[in-house]
């Protein structure tokens, strides 16, 4: 455990040392990971380190540091490099902390932490491993080799303190297991995956579970065509749909806002996506990936409504961009160990629609089911939308055959407004979240 | 250099009886192997954003990684406190991994791989703070000077000094003092009514800051920025579908590093899991490919003296003349599969355990005039700079997206489009390629890898390719 004491000693070491403000970020974390491969054990890792961070102001200039070093030497040299640093930054008449009135943390237990992980011992974990791996290899003969399994493990601290007064910590703790077997048919070659990961490990899916959804995610690629090139509707299987829901999130936080640099600036209130679409960012459902007692500034994380039935609501800030904007922030401060704060999100979601996945299937007559994207091919400055894709084939209502080699592409600006259909599927298996989606037309290019 | 004239030498005291102890604890279980990597780096990034330096960190950070092979399993561990103690611990813990008596016969060290393919006296993370500020202001004016549409900057300098020693149970010890910097610019352009558009520039390498003095200014990187957004004010729509596809010189090359390079790292190939798997002495490109992976080249982003497990770096040649040469291997790779090691194991820091991984990815050039390829396409696409790319090595299906094309018309360059990812397979894509240039350039220095987690710097290069065939997802019919 981290003494907290450390990051209140070191905001008065920065002050005594002439910043006029300062932010100190403690954390220490452990690691572990198994991982096996076809069916024996290949890699143990376990080991942990910490580092402290440290932002000062000198007036409007800022600087920061950090260091692995955490003795008394250590520190000093961290605030002496901050300083040092300070002095050559430019003045910036926006620079600086939260109000004292805005910092603070969440009470209650959130349960980012459960101490059940590390009763699980070494042998068990590699077991489960083992076992997750066996029931993806056994589940079809078509299986026939493996990128193998892991179980991992993960348990840390992070303590914040400021000149304003704050200071805070909380324990998290994470554990995962997944495996990605690897299908062979005539000269078609795949691999898929599937994973469960959560704070406690009494809510990982079992693994039996976790191998037959792999194993099944891996078979239906087998035999992939490349279709002709085409406008047709796109439904966004809910793993693939959270990752539009991240496009979102990187145009509506609040850099890109002030910079201008994204296709939703300037339209808070008006409609930017179909009344299908409620998007919500929510710090402080317990026991999720995306929840924290207080941002990376040390103000309260909560719930914000971002866009509700298609009208754009609110941007996610931290209080620097809350400053350049004339707005609040929202509690969504986000960095490593030190620098200014960036923005992140909490659990950031599309709300629950009411169809089942497989009506929403039956109501496409000709279009494309995506069950992966890959590549970086969205803008979110234009909105211009491009990512290679493979999926399956609907027709008439029902899948065909599977789809790879393809591009799917359009514009988020339309992608939103062309939401004609959502799943009651939502599921937060990571900290982005959203039901299966279908989107009325976007250009399928192949052939 | 001696340990003792070495930087953890001289820094932490570290002699070879300590080495020696550290490796005999990590054997102490049994094991083919061990070896102990130690890191000390330092790190400092300076931006410029709407004209003011916002922001200025530096820090340093300290492990040792403790790795221990038996048969195919390994067994790691790390410690951010260089304690005899603590490392003895990691030792412990890593050899775990290993039962029964150790195969190691334990011998005094040898020095390996004592060229300097970067010999910078003063690092840019070295050297004054007010000067590497004045780069990212240079650049900031540069970008605005440009064009009066140029209404965003973003300017930074990141620089690294890595110190590593690695000791194994070889007997082989390695230093080495890796230098590294980046300067980089985004830039946003719009027309009065318009939509804004963006472009990007940057590079570096392993180079002092001389470079950025003298042969790759912050004008040039800004100027570039700046052209690349004014460009796209005028985009059309991209064309969606099959057509022949020519790639400019340089960065374009990602192309290899996606369609090809990952595909034939060596641990993927062990488990018989890539689309290149067992296709050595196959055709995999036409003809007029030869591709290489060169870890020497001096000053490059992706070059290394040595590799993260102290192996000296060499060229491999991966596709000579269409044929499938070979695969880039790491420690476990070259000891399991038997064949010789090529200096690609690498690592992001002492946290990691290494992997086979590219240095600098590049085409030989070929004999064709980069015009006359041009030329010689009735209708196609020109690609002249391209964002990031990906691949699934099992089924061998890439992506990389272009950030700069323009449509071929009657065998010229005309309308410039917008942004497209294009997509291929692996062990088929190489195989249209029609025509080579012969303008082989290497990219700036701006690569970075991902895999499993892990980030490495990298180098690409083509001249100039022209591809009968390869898909391009833009929404245009």
């Amino acid at each position: 455990m981290i003494d907290q004491e450390l990051a209140a000693k070191t905001i008065q070491l920065a002050l005594d040392s002439g910043a006029t403000d300062a932010e100190c970020t403690v954390s220490e974390g452990e690691e572990f990971s198994a991982s096996v491969r076809m069916r024996s054990l290949e890699t143990l890792k376990d080991a942990g380190s910490r580092a402290a961070g440290l932002r000062v102001l000198v007036g409007q200039r800022v600087g920061s540091s950090y260091t692995s070093d955490l003795s008394a030497e250590g520190i000093r040299k961290m605030v002496e490099s901050a300083l040092q640093v300070a002095a050559i930054t430019s003045e910036d008449p926006y620079a600086g902390l939260p109000d004292a009135s805005e910092l603070g943390s969440l009470d209650g237990d959130l349960r980012l932490y459960s101490d059940d992980i590390q009763g699980i011992r070494t042998p068990e974990r590699i077991q489960q491993a083992l076992q997750a791996e066996e029931a993806a290899l056994t589940a079809d003969p078509r299986i026939t080799n493996s990128e193998g399994a892991s179980f991992d493990a993960y348990s840390g601290q992070r303590v914040f303190a400021n000149s304003r007064g704050f200071l805070g910590s909380y324990r998290t703790s994470s554990c995962s297991l997944s495996t990605t077997p690897v299908a062979k048919q005539g000269d078609s070659m795949e691999r898929d995956y599937w994973y469960s990961a959560a704070r406690s490990h009494s809510k990982l899916e079992s693994p039996e579970a976790i191998g037959k959804k792999a194993a099944e995610r891996t078979l239906r690629r087998l035999g992939a065509r490349k279709v002709a090139t085409q406008k047709v509707p796109v439904v966004f299987d809910p793993q693939m749909a959270r990752t539009l829901i991240g496009d979102i999130f990187d145009a509506i936080e609040g850099d890109a806002i002030y910079r201008k640099a994204s296709f939703l600036e300037g339209k808070l209130g008006e409609r930017v996506a179909s009344e299908l679409v409620t998007i919500i960012d929510d710090g402080t459902i317990p026991s999720l990936f995306g929840t924290s007692p207080f941002d990376d500034e040390g103000v309260p994380s909560r719930r914000t409504v971002v866009i509700e039935k298609g009208i754009l609501r609110s941007y996610l800030l931290n209080s620097y961009t809350a400053r350049k904007l004339g707005l609040k922030t929202t509690g969504n401060a986000a960095r490593g160990i030190t620098g200014n704060a960036s923005v992140g999100h909490g659990n950031l979601y599309l709300e629950n629609g009411d169809k089942s996945p497989d009506e929403i299937i039956r109501s496409i007559r000709n279009g494309l089911y995506v069950t992966e994207l890959i590549g970086s091919g969205v803008n979110t400055v234009t909105g211009d939308y491009s990512r290679g894709a493979a999926g399956l084939w609907i027709e008439n209502g029902e899948f065909a055959y599977p789809v790879s080699e393809i591009t799917i592409a359009s514009n988020l600006t339309n992608m939103l407004l062309d939401i004609e259909a959502k799943g009651s599927d939502l599921e937060f298996r990571t900290s982005v979240a959203s039901p299966t989606l279908v989107i009325r037309e976007m250009t399928v290019s192949g052939q | 250099m001696s340990l003792a004239e070495s930087f953890f030498g001289q820094k932490f005291n570290i002699t070879e009886h300590d080495l020696q102890s550290y490796i005999s604890e990590a054997l102490s279980s049994g094991g083919d192997y061990a070896d102990l990597y130690f890191e000390y780096l330092a790190t400092s990034s300076l931006s410029i954003d709407e004209s003011i330096v916002k922001s200025a960190t530096q820090g340093v950070t300290l492990g040792v990684g403790v790795r221990v092979i038996s048969g195919e399993r390994t067994g790691y561990a790390y410690s951010d406190d260089l304690s005899p103690e603590r490392i003895k611990k990691a030792a412990r813990v890593a050899a775990c991994i290993a039962q029964g008596p150790s195969k190691v016969d334990k011998a005094g060290f040898q020095e390996s791989g004592k060229r300097n393919l970067y010999p910078v006296i003063t690092a840019p993370n070295e050297a004054n703070l007010a000067e590497r500020v004045d780069l990212v202001k240079r650049a900031d004016r540069a970008a605005r000077a440009y064009d009066t549409r140029v209404f965003q900057v973003q300017a930074s300098f990141v620089d690294s000094l890595r110190h590593v020693l690695v000791a194994n149970s070889d007997g082989v010890l390695s230093f080495d003092r890796q230098p590294m910097a980046r300067l980089g610019v985004a830039v946003l352009a719009r027309e009065a009514s318009g939509s804004p558009q963006r472009g990007s520039s940057g590079g570096g390498g392993r180079v002092s800051l001389d470079f950025f003095l003298n042969e790759k200014t912050p004008e040039y990187f800004a100027r570039e920025a700046a052209r690349q957004a004014i460009v796209q004010l005028d985009s059309i729509p991209a064309p969606a579908g099959e057509m022949t596809v020519i790639l400019g010189p340089g960065w374009p090359g990602i192309l290899l590093h996606e369609a090809v390079g990952h595909g034939l790292e060596a641990d993927f190939n062990r488990k018989g899991v890539s689309a290149f798997s067992d296709r050595v002495g196959q055709q995999v490109a036409s003809p007029l490919c030869t591709v290489v992976d060169d870890g020497t080249i001096r000053n490059r982003r992706g070059s290394l003296n040595v590799d993260d497990e102290g192996v000296p770096t060499q060229q491999n040649v991966l596709i000579e003349k269409g044929i499938l040469r070979g695969y880039l291997y790491d420690k476990l790779s070259s000891r399991l599969l038997k064949s010789g090691t090529t200096g690609n194991g690498r690592r992001e820091n002492y946290q990691c355990i290494p992997m086979p991984r590219m240095t600098n990815t590049f085409m030989m050039a070929g004999d064709s005039d980069p015009a006359d390829i041009i030329q010689s396409t009735p209708k196609g696409l020109y690609c002249a700079n391209f964002g990031g790319g990906q691949v699934d090595i099992t089924s061998g299906n890439f992506v990389f997206s272009a950030s700069e094309c323009y449509l071929i018309e009657d065998g010229k360059v005309t309308r410039p489009v917008r942004g497209a990812t294009l997509i291929g397979n692996g062990p088929e894509a190489l195989k249209y390629v029609s025509m080579v240039g012969n303008d082989l350039k290497l990219d700036e220095g701006v690569g970075i890898c991902g895999k499993e987690g892990q980030s490495v710097p990298v180098g690409v290069g083509i001249p100039t390719l022209k591809i009968d065939r390869m898909t391009v997802g833009g929404t245009a019919g």
